[in-house]
């Protein structure tokens, strides 16, 4: 647990001791306050609740998540230092969990720096602050999703830009799981099942579902196991391609 | 003497490629162990694989009595890793990054302190302590590297090529240090500078395609040498036919070799029948013809014409020289 933290601590710094942190805060401020005034009509909607900020953060996670989650293990694997790390006494799980509670920590603070919009929502009118509660925390396990898929992907090429541009494809998939742009791929030729189970890994459901401000398990569950399931595959695949 | 360190029939295959092919290494405390080989021959393989980096395809590591398979954790404790290439994180400080590595292996409060000072002050890093790793020059990356190895004192040292990139300064540095901490540790280190071997090493193995060729004492290695126990005497041109001539009649010198060397000097070496001591003799044979003689020692064997013999055949050097 205390290495963990150590790795954690150490990625999280890492974030701020390159422009990386302060560009992707700034973009994400930018647009998020863009997505919301503008496209979401936040004003003339009349009415008090951050639907139109929430409802766009899918599709900026889509773009702006696999930025910050492709240098977690290619970069370790081009500098060399996955070898120092992996000599080091601390198990693969270890690293791997840390490094990704570290990029989570760090939407986390971009996400919280977002807290002008409630303010000015609760300044405007009377919101149901739970349910914008239940927002956030919907917002955040989607980044979590996001940035296990990401970080996965980063342990696979040592290159940035690769990991950058796949992460952000299967993101794009996820989000659009519940939509014929993806079922189609996959009614022509497979039972109704698997269509079925497909459509039930889509981002956008379940997160729309939470932003209603009803947090079902099912949804928490959804994104806690896939958050697992991708990690695990990150450690499966340090492992399978440490050496190369 | 404890064995700290104990590979038994080491094998590692990437893909078809058989890159460490059944390798036994047995290092005790106080032992400091060169590993030697010409680049690809395995030696950065099988030391990725004693600090359990790698997974060996079959063969056993045990390192300070714990299995590296089966208990990596408590066997990676016990290790300080030099990696090849000194590889450190780029934005961090040397300051930070040992404070890093402090924390992962669990030393805290004043032990961290005092093991930080300690290892910057054997490093010489006072200087460039606050300074990002990636602004440092190749020298001062390197002894970053060292410094985080030896950081908790372990008591196995792993150092791929650890003077690599370094001044000939700075090596003297790292291999006065090496001999210092050589005492109390079992002490690998990996390099293709035959000088390194016989100025730090208490044990030489040479490998090549993944195979052990040669393990023994520096003394052992050099006794392979052709040239090992001939004699070097450096006299006039005018002279030395009829030195070689006179040379050439003792029955202990089984050939000789000449080279000119500047001001009008020849060198020859006089090679031994079976390596066996010719000094006397040729004293001897000075003082009877009363020759003027400008240089005159005793080979102590050529490590690169070993390394060369071992790693791809014997070359046929003194025949190459005589003409």
């Amino acid at each position: 647990m205390n290495r963990t933290m150590t790795i954690l601590k150490r990625e999280l710094r890492a974030y701020f001791a390159t422009p990386v942190a302060y560009v992707f805060i700034v973009i994400f401020l930018l647009m998020t306050g863009v997505f919301t005034f503008y496209l979401g009509g936040l004003y003339e909607r009349n009415q008090a609740d951050l639907e139109p900020f929430f409802r766009f953060h899918p599709w900026l996670y889509m773009l702006l998540i696999p930025a910050i989650s492709m240098r977690l293990w290619s970069e370790e694997r081009k500098a060399g230092t996955l070898e120092l790390l992996m000599t080091l006494p601390i198990s693969l799980v270890e690293a791997v969990v840390g490094k990704f509670l570290a990029a989570w920590c760090f939407t986390a603070i971009a996400l919280a720096l977002t807290f002008p919009v409630w303010l000015t929502i609760n300044y405007l009118g009377d919101p149901d602050n739970t349910v914008i509660a239940a927002g956030y925390l919907g917002s955040l396990l989607l980044a979590g999703g996001c940035l296990a898929i990401g970080s996965c992907i980063s342990a696979m090429t040592k290159n940035q830009v690769v990991a950058f541009v796949i992460s952000f494809v299967i993101c794009f998939a996820f989000n659009l799981s519940g939509f014929p742009i993806v079922l189609d791929l996959f009614s022509v030729w497979a039972p109704q099942a698997i269509v079925d189970v497909i459509s039930s890994f889509s981002f956008l459901t379940h997160f729309e579902s939470i932003l209603k401000g009803v947090i079902d398990l099912r949804d928490i569950i959804f994104f806690a196991s896939l958050i697992v399931f991708w990690l695990y595959a990150n450690v499966l695949t340090i492992e399978a391609k440490k050496g190369s | 003497m404890d064995k700290l360190i104990e590979v038994k029939g080491l094998v590692k295959h990437f893909g078809a490629l058989v890159a460490v092919d059944g390798i036994d290494l047995d290092v005790r405390r106080g032992e400091v162990l060169g590993f030697l080989g010409p680049n690809g021959a395995g030696k950065s393989t099988t030391m990725k694989m004693i600090t359990g980096f790698l997974a060996p395809s079959a063969g056993s590591i045990n390192v300070c009595g714990h299995d590296v398979l089966s208990d990596p954790i408590a066997a990676k404790k016990c290790i300080g890793y030099l990696p090849e290439g000194a590889p450190a994180y780029a934005e961090m400080t040397p300051q930070s990054f040992l404070e890093f590595i402090a924390d992962i292996r669990g030393l805290t409060g004043k032990v961290k302190t005092d093991a930080i000072a300690r290892a910057v002050e054997q490093i010489n890093l006072e200087g460039v302590l606050r300074q990002p790793i990636e602004t440092l020059s190749k020298g001062y990356k390197r002894r970053v590297g060292l410094a985080q190895a030896i950081l908790h004192d372990p008591q196995v040292l792993i150092l791929d090529e650890p003077t690599d990139g370094l001044d000939p300064n700075q090596k003297h540095e790292v291999r006065a240090l090496i001999k210092n901490m050589a005492e109390q540790k079992a002490i690998v280190i990996s390099t293709h500078i035959l000088e390194e071997v016989d100025a730090v090493c208490s044990k030489a193995t040479i490998i090549a395609k993944g195979r052990v060729l040669f393990s023994g004492t520096p003394m052992e290695l050099a006794e392979h040498s052709h040239y090992y126990n001939a004699v070097t005497l450096t006299v006039s041109s005018d002279a030395h036919v009829a030195i070689e001539q006179k040379l050439s009649a003792l029955s202990s010198i089984a050939n000789l070799e000449s080279a000119k060397v500047q001001n009008g000097l020849i060198r020859i070496t006089a090679i031994p029948v079976s390596k066996e001591p010719i000094v006397g003799a040729i004293q001897n044979c000075i003082h009877e013809n009363n020759w003027q003689v400008a240089e005159l020692f005793v080979e102590p064997g050529r490590l690169d014409e070993v390394f060369r013999n071992i790693t791809i055949g014997p070359q046929h050097s003194s025949e190459e020289a005589r003409s």
